[in-house]
């Protein structure tokens, strides 16, 4: 069975970045798919990567992450999109839609412009791996 | 009496013989974009034939602790820039060591190696707040809009770092430096083969033109 969490801006809004993170990937660990409203800071991105690589092993293999930009304007081109995403992520704000997905669930998260696809692993052959 | 001289004005003007600290510039990037290529190009081209900064390979995680070479002397037109170079682990958000086992590694082996690139990981993201210039190499024949590059380019904005992108393997069919500069319009590109030399002369003056 796939969970999916998703945590408001406001649940992480009054936490300093370090327990940001720590909320993150905690729930991450429990291989829930994290859809959480707004994104990181840039340098909680960084900090979420740094975290994820301390905590690999044999069952935790680290995470997918994405995130996504509602502002973008549709007829707008993606050049524009990425540097306003870029721009904002300096900040990290209530705008957007960020997912986090353990990797041994969350196979591959595909941006374009107008959709993301999240590919997952077959939950059977991973449970399999899992009890190895 | 030259050196008592020397160690009055030592005091007086301590900067004056005080080792010239150079400039850093890093590379930066997703694990196979060709980082290592590009370090052991600018060696080659301006150290000498026989300087390299690493192996590379085709396995991801080749390079899993920092590199660099110091000293490097850049001249172009007219502009001299004296630096030392750094290469930089590949920054991933996942490792996993079955991966490697596809490239024929040992159980061990790979269980050692994705170890080794979880802590290149870390190391390359600490050493983001020592560079003074970043060239981020991608792999032009791969989408750009990964949010590892995405991250990487986010975090040296946030710390105002000049960037320069090297859209790198465009010997390569598949190569689009175009989708790299729609990507990423706010920064230079420059495709680039780190392999076959191609175009490193626009990515020097680049450097160049970047820093100073």
């Amino acid at each position: 069975m796939l969970t999916l969490q998703y945590i408001p801006f406001n649940e992480i809004e009054n936490l300093s970045s370090e327990r940001r993170i720590a909320k993150l990937m905690a729930i991450v660990k429990k291989n829930k798919i994290i859809l959480m409203q707004g994104r990181l800071k840039a340098t909680e991105e960084a900090g979420l990567i740094e975290k994820t690589m301390e905590e690999v092993n044999r069952e935790f293999k680290g995470i997918e992450l994405c995130t996504i930009y509602p502002t973008l304007d549709k007829n707008g081109k993606v050049s524009k999109q990425i540097k306003q995403a870029v721009v904002k992520m300096l900040m990290g704000d209530r705008e957007g839609l960020t997912i986090i997905g353990p990797a041994t669930v969350v196979k591959e998260i595909k941006r374009n412009p107008d959709k993301i696809e999240l590919l997952t692993h077959n939950l059977n052959s991973r449970k399999n791996l899992g009890g190895k | 009496m030259i050196d008592t001289f020397k160690a009055l004005l030592n005091k007086l003007i301590p900067s004056l013989f005080a080792k010239k600290k150079h400039m850093k510039i890093g590379l930066y990037g997703p694990p196979n974009s060709g980082k290592t290529s590009t370090a052991n190009r600018i060696c080659k081209d301006w150290l000498g034939e026989d300087v390299l900064m690493g192996t590379v390979s085709e396995i991801a995680h080749e390079t899993r602790e920092i590199q660099t070479k110091e000293n490097i002397h850049m001249k172009k037109k007219g502009k001299e820039l004296t630096f030392n170079l750094i290469d930089t682990p590949g920054i991933a958000t996942k490792i996993d060591y079955e991966d490697f086992l596809k490239h024929k590694l040992n159980k061990k082996v790979a269980k050692e190696r994705a170890k080794e690139a979880t802590k290149g990981v870390i190391e390359a993201i600490k050493w983001l707040d020592n560079m003074d210039c970043v060239i981020v190499v991608l792999d032009s024949t791969t989408n750009p809009y990964s949010q590892v590059n995405i991250t990487i380019i986010g975090n040296l904005a946030a710390r105002n770092i000049p960037v320069v992108i090297a859209a790198n393997k465009i010997d390569l069919k598949k190569a689009n430096v175009k989708s790299i500069e729609a990507a990423f319009p706010q920064y230079p590109v420059i495709g680039i083969s780190a392999e076959e030399g191609t175009n490193m002369e626009e990515l020097y003056e680049s450097i160049v033109k970047m820093v100073k």
